[in-house]
């Protein structure tokens, strides 16, 4: 008897570690469970055809899904109804709201949205999504779907809108007009210069001095060649790219087929000749090598960003950067542009849609909180009233940029950003272009090949897409 | 006929196959049935762009046609290649020396367990942190940089990610400083199998110790050499976090460290199971064939 229970103690044990140990050295299991996956993610894909035209109030719980803690903190900062429970917990009167925060590291946050989202039909009431986050790369993946409401179905009218930026609508309208997001934030980029460098090179540091020598593309190749030979780095290839990328003439993919825009290719020789007359380098952003220009003795001319970019990417806080000393001056750029902004969305199928409305409109359209978010935050606020007031007030002024106020600048740019050539497709081509044509910039390879390798990257992403 | 004897027999019998079979069934489950599925997903399109899901369609070969459509495959697979070899032949040379010296007789090293576990440790530093290291090391501005030019060696900063030579060397190195110790010890323990004996009817003979390394421990040990070159190859072809961490995935400079995992993971992207199914059985094949070219090779010259 003792024997067996030895006997079979063994054998318990040796499922055990087989268990804990027999999933990943096979190389097939990545796939396994795809069949039965796949065919269960399509099927709300056909069914979910006709929008709920009445969308439901009075559900118990909120859930709201992002990749950060910024929106978390605007609502706890701004919106006087919520109150904060713990890291992901809060309420809004009755309503329980669940954070459900997913970083967007590795495609992660889409991943686990694009789950759920598939989901929803069939995910108890609540479990389902209420609202999402997206960003302009990659909103009119969802908004362009049935999977999230028009703006107006949850009784939010254009006269609501009026004072928002019209790009900041374009971004999120699907390709029946219908507005199906709404930001907070209008993020009109620009140039954002070391005025020290300047005045070395150009002889001034004023904002209208130094826009005129970037005013357009030949003009700041002009400088940069200037900047090269007062022993500066203008930035770096992938600063200037979205300035180009968002004034294309068409889409990146027509017909299921990948296009490459005029100003893309001049996006690619361009650079290839600022680099290699030294006047660029293929730092990637964020890096260690691109961040050295954020101190004096890294000899950078500029920085390509929006407000944001001012508080979050200078290192203001250190007192050896150009940014504490005030060093840092804002022109509009060579061409207008815009860089990231957070959007939010309702998902279809939200029980709780009254809540989600007041959310939206409080947080995108109420003055008030908007003006209250850029002097607490320094976003640069999606309301055309307010970046008046503030561009005509000394509360828009910037230390860190040597006291300028760059609001004027700001608006006017968000004015005249063109964004009707988005496509779904827009993340990952520019992803994959920006890592395809680095080698040719460093001259390890010829520009077809790198080109090749471009169309191959994309393809991989999107199968349905071709050359 | 002692016939309670007999039943004897029989019920140890069961306990063989009794002990036997929680293997069999983890087998099945965690090995055999995704072999198979991958199999049969390699014959359907399925994959996700956005929101949209396509198939699964049954296509047959297509996903292999399109698989070999560009010679990028194979330059994978030789990207793959070159990088193990460049991290195993360092690695089994340092692992024979070491193995050679440890286990000496006439040397008897002082310290053998404090070195043991010295040459162990970075294998116990998981890949993604080794290689984060590593790229931090050799970043254009990073610490190498400075001492190789504040050394005078070099005049400006090399880029080592951006060359194909510097990056996959750099690879090889960081996979060879990870595993060299594992091969140590185990060529160490081959080489403690051989019976001394031998080594002393050779130094009695007047073997010199080349003689007694390339003509006794070498071929005594060769069962072993074997097992570490088959788990070798098959690890290096399904090599993926060191090169993923260390170029973000891109396989730069231009995908010349792209390896064929690191490819398979690209179609994750858009949960294209057709493709990597496809990519994998290929992965499959290219494993079987080599090892049993390994197996072939070794096993033939032991007859002579």
């Amino acid at each position: 008897m003792k024997k067996k229970i030895l006997a079979g103690l063994l054998a318990a044990t040796m499922v055990i570690s087989l268990a804990a140990c027999g999933g990943g050295s096979d190389s097939g299991s990545a796939s396994t469970d795809s069949s039965s996956d796949a065919g269960a993610a399509e099927a709300p894909a056909a069914e979910e055809a006709a929008p709920a035209a009445e969308a439901e109030s009075g559900g118990k719980v909120l859930n709201i899904y992002c990749w950060n803690e910024e929106f978390k903190s605007r609502v706890t900062d701004h919106y006087s109804a919520y109150t904060e429970f713990d890291a992901t917990h809060g309420k809004i009167g009755d309503l329980d709201v669940v954070w459900n925060i997913t970083p967007s590291d590795d495609n992660a946050y889409q991943n686990n949205l694009d789950q759920t989202l598939l989901n929803q039909e069939s995910a108890a009431a609540d479990d389902k999504i209420d609202v999402f986050l997206v960003e302009a790369d990659y909103a009119s993946k969802y908004t362009d779907t049935d999977y999230t409401m028009a703006l107006s179905d949850l009784g939010i009218s254009d006269s609501d809108l009026a004072d928002q930026y019209e790009y900041t609508q374009t971004i999120v309208k699907d390709s029946n007009g219908a507005i199906k997001g709404s930001a907070w934030q209008a993020c009109s980029a620009g140039l954002i210069y070391n005025r020290e460098a300047a005045k070395e090179v150009l002889g001034s540091d004023d904002p209208a001095d130094v826009q005129a020598a970037v005013a357009d593309w030949d003009k700041y190749n002009e400088t940069a060649a200037k900047v090269a030979a007062a022993g500066y780095t203008m930035c770096s290839v992938n600063d200037t790219y979205r300035t180009y990328s968002n004034n294309v003439s068409g889409k990146w993919v027509q017909d299921d087929k990948i296009v490459i825009d005029a100003n893309m290719e001049k996006w690619i020789d361009d650079s290839k000749k600022l680099v290699d007359a030294g006047a660029e380098d293929t730092d990637e952003l964020w890096g260690d090598d691109w961040a050295k220009g954020k101190r004096p003795d890294g000899k950078v001319f500029c920085y390509f960003g929006p407000a944001w970019f001012f508080n979050f990417c200078l290192d203001v806080d250190d007192p050896e950067t150009i940014a504490a000393k005030g060093g840092w001056g804002y022109c509009a750029g060579p061409q207008p542009y815009y860089w990231g902004g957070t959007w939010i969305c309702a998902a279809t199928g939200t029980d709780n849609a009254d809540a989600v409305k007041d959310l939206i409109l409080t947080m995108t359209t109420d003055k008030a909180v908007l003006k209250d978010i850029a002097v607490k935050d320094s976003d640069c606020v999606n309301s055309k009233s307010v970046l008046a007031d503030l561009a005509s007030s000394d509360e828009g002024n910037i230390a860190l940029l040597g006291g300028q106020n760059p609001y004027a600048d700001l608006a006017a740019g968000a004015e005249t950003i063109d964004l009707s050539n988005l496509s779904p497709y827009d993340q990952g081509c520019n992803e994959e272009l920006q890592n395809a044509m680095k080698a040719y910039f460093e001259g390890t390879a010829d520009k077809d090949a790198c080109l090749e390798q471009f169309y191959a990257a994309v393809i991989e992403k999107y199968p349905n897409l071709s050359k | 006929m002692g016939k309670s004897k007999n039943n004897k027999v029989v019920s140890y019998n069961k306990w063989g196959y009794i002990f036997l079979l929680p293997f069999l069934i983890t087998y099945t489950i965690f090995q055999l049935i995704p072999l198979f599925t991958t199999i049969y997903n390699s014959f359907f399109e399925n994959y996700r762009v956005g929101l949209m899901q396509v198939g699964p369609n049954f296509i047959g070969l297509q996903n292999y046609v399109e698989l070999f459509s560009t010679p990028d495959i194979w330059q994978y697979l030789a990207n793959t290649m070159i990088m193990w070899a460049m991290g195993f032949v360092p690695q089994i040379l340092l692992s024979l020396l070491l193995g050679a010296w440890f286990t000496s007789p006439s040397l008897r090293l002082k310290g053998q367990q404090f070195f043991k576990t010295v040459i162990y440790l970075p294998n116990l530093i998981m890949a993604s942190a080794f290689s984060m290291l590593f790229f931090t090391l050799f970043a254009n501005e990073g610490p190498i940089n400075s001492m190789l030019v504040g050394a005078g060696i070099l005049s400006t900063n090399y880029n080592f990610l951006f060359h194909t030579f510097s990056a996959r060397a750099l690879v090889g190195f960081m996979n060879f400083l990870m595993w060299f110790g594992n091969t140590t010890i185990l060529l160490m323990s081959g080489m403690l199998g051989i019976d001394p004996s031998i080594y002393e009817a050779a130094e009695i003979d007047g073997a010199s110790s080349n003689q007694i390394f390339f003509r006794i421990t070498l071929p005594l040990l060769k069962p072993i050499l074997v097992y570490v070159m088959v788990t070798s190859l098959i690890g290096g072809l399904q090599m993926f976090d060191v090169p993923q961490i260390l170029t973000s995935g891109t396989g730069d400079p231009s995908r010349t460290t792209m390896t064929l995992i690191m490819y398979l993971n690209k179609h994750l992207y858009s949960k294209n199971f057709g493709m990597g199914g496809a990519l994998s059985v290929f992965l499959f094949v290219v494993t079987a064939i080599l090892s049993v070219i390994v197996f072939k090779f070794v096993n033939s010259k032991e007859v002579k």
